[in-house]
């Protein structure tokens, strides 16, 4: 059956991501100038405005900084879903991302977790995490 | 803020439509009759007025059109749930810069006949592929933090609905007229857990009209009027792909602007006879209580616990029922409870001898206001 899930807009802008996402690997931009580490990605740097900047890989370890489980599906693909998790997680490197939680252990405020990877199609995996 | 500004511009009429599902009109028709009703409790001539700010309405232009208006002075502002204070004091200093003499300032919300949904495909971003959407979401990732961080629970954020709905069932305009209780809270369902549906504002139609003029020009209107004493702004712009989140609940934000409004207006937290919350999510109401400092950080839920917030109580919040109960017009229709509040025109809900009322919004653009009687 074809994935029905909304998969992320890929543009030149956040398509590093994506590609190191698929070889499991997470990254996030970098200002080479500055050295700032930032993500979602921008076209200048937000600390320093340099133009010069790379993509980095991160060691995919951070906290739990909260979670909501949502039980409206505002897409038709997330109904069988319901009630699914989301997650809200600070990497070690500093960046916040919300991804969803996986496992069935209950969610600890400020728990370790880790980013696992889960190929949604042959194009799309998803960086998602789980409690260590 | 400035304190030139302090007492210099005044809501001199203000007007709104009935509020529900009405799938036969639209922005430019709903926003006539709040016009036409401001323009009637001002007592002011149409001619006189010379500014123009519309939100959430497609076409200033057409606007003027349908008015028969030709202003001097024309602002459109973002269809966003944080420009009504925004618009508010933009007016102020246009009028204070000799920009016009008085400005109407125009509302109008269709989202309930178009089922806007504030979430999915309306709103694309980032984290689409987690099914992380809506305001609601992340108001629902605010509160579990402020649970997590402060101990603070559900039966406490009921709390801010129960009485929110007390003061709509108070109001005969408002949508949301049956009582409930903290048992009715805890039991409706779950949106985006922790929040439950009586966390949530309504959507439904409507508009609202402010009109805003010189403390001079006001003398000569219909009714007295409410001086805008003391403002205060601080946005907070990261991190915009979660819309409507802060890590820190904006209590830096708040805590700025509060401290500008009351310096500017120079009243203090016991001077505050009322409050006017922007209550999208009922979580907000008490990120805004610890960033006002109405108590400390940490500490709303135990603020509002056995009704504080209701007339009556320590600080009444949102007298006419807020977002949560009475409309969803996005901050506009709270400013305009403060100003009915001041001329003493609330009937039962009425707070007695009210002289001062904040307006606050803990938004990614953080604004407050401060009325006092003219």
């Amino acid at each position: 059956m074809a994935y029905a899930k909304p998969l992320p807009k890929i543009d030149t802008l956040n398509r590093p991501f994506w590609e190191a996402a698929r070889q499991g690997r997470l990254v996030v931009q970098h200002c080479t100038g500055c050295g700032d580490r930032h993500f979602p990605p921008g076209p200048v740097c937000p600390v320093c405005l340099s133009d010069a900047q790379d993509w980095v890989e991160v060691s995919g370890r951070g906290t739990l900084e909260g979670w909501v489980d949502f039980h409206r599906a505002y897409w038709d693909g997330f109904k069988d879903a319901l009630p699914y998790r989301c997650c809200l997680v600070r990497l070690e490197e500093g960046p916040v991302l919300v991804s969803n939680l996986v496992g069935d252990a209950e969610p600890r405020f400020r728990a370790k977790v880790h980013a696992v990877f889960d190929a949604v199609t042959d194009e799309v995996t998803l960086p998602k995490f789980a409690m260590e | 803020m400035s304190r030139e500004l302090k007492d210099k511009v005044a809501v001199v009429g203000v007007g709104n439509t009935r509020y529900g599902n009405f799938p036969d009109r639209d922005e430019y028709g709903l926003a006539a009759e709040a016009f036409r009703n401001a323009l009637e409790d001002s007592g002011l001539r149409k001619d006189q007025v010379d500014g123009l700010l519309v939100c959430r309405i497609p076409y200033y232009a057409r606007m003027g059109e349908v008015l028969g208006l030709n202003p001097r002075w024309t602002l459109t502002m973002p269809p966003h749930g944080r420009m009504s204070a925004m618009g508010i004091i933009e007016a102020v200093a246009a009028i204070e810069a000799g920009l016009c003499t008085t400005v109407a300032l125009l509302y109008a919300n269709i989202g309930r006949s178009r089922r806007v949904n504030y979430g999915g495909d309306e709103n694309p971003s980032t984290w689409d592929p987690f099914g992380f959407t809506s305001p609601g979401a992340a108001h629902a990732m605010m509160f579990r933090r402020h649970m997590e961080l402060y101990g603070t629970t559900t039966r406490q954020l009921a709390e801010v609905s129960v009485s929110i709905r007390y003061h709509a069932c108070l109001n005969p305009d408002a949508v949301m007229r049956n009582p409930i209780t903290i048992e009715d809270h805890e039991s409706a369902r779950f949106i985006t857990a922790p929040l439950r549906l009586l966390d949530y504002c309504l959507i439904n139609d409507g508009a609202v009209c402010v009109i805003v003029t010189g403390r001079e020009r006001a003398k000569d209107c219909r009714k007295a009027p409410v001086l805008i004493s003391g403002f205060g702004a601080q946005e907070t712009y990261a991190p915009s792909s979660i819309s409507n989140f802060d890590m820190e609940f904006w209590y830096p934000a708040v805590k700025a602007a509060g401290e500008q409004a009351r310096g500017m207006a120079g009243v203090e937290h016991a001077d505050i006879d009322a409050l006017m919350c922007y209550d999208n999510f009922s979580p907000t109401v008490l990120f805004s209580l610890e960033g006002l400092g109405f108590c400390k950080q940490g500490e709303a839920g135990q603020f509002v616990e056995d009704g504080a917030l209701s007339l009556g109580g320590r600080l009444p919040v949102n007298t006419d029922g807020g977002h949560l109960s009475n409309s969803y017009m996005q901050g506009w229709a709270l400013n305009v409870e403060a100003v009915r509040q001041l001329r003493g025109e609330c009937g039962t809900r009425q707070v007695p001898e009210c002289e001062v009322v904040q307006y606050v919004q803990a938004t990614p653009c953080t604004r407050s206001i401060i009325y006092t009687r003219g």
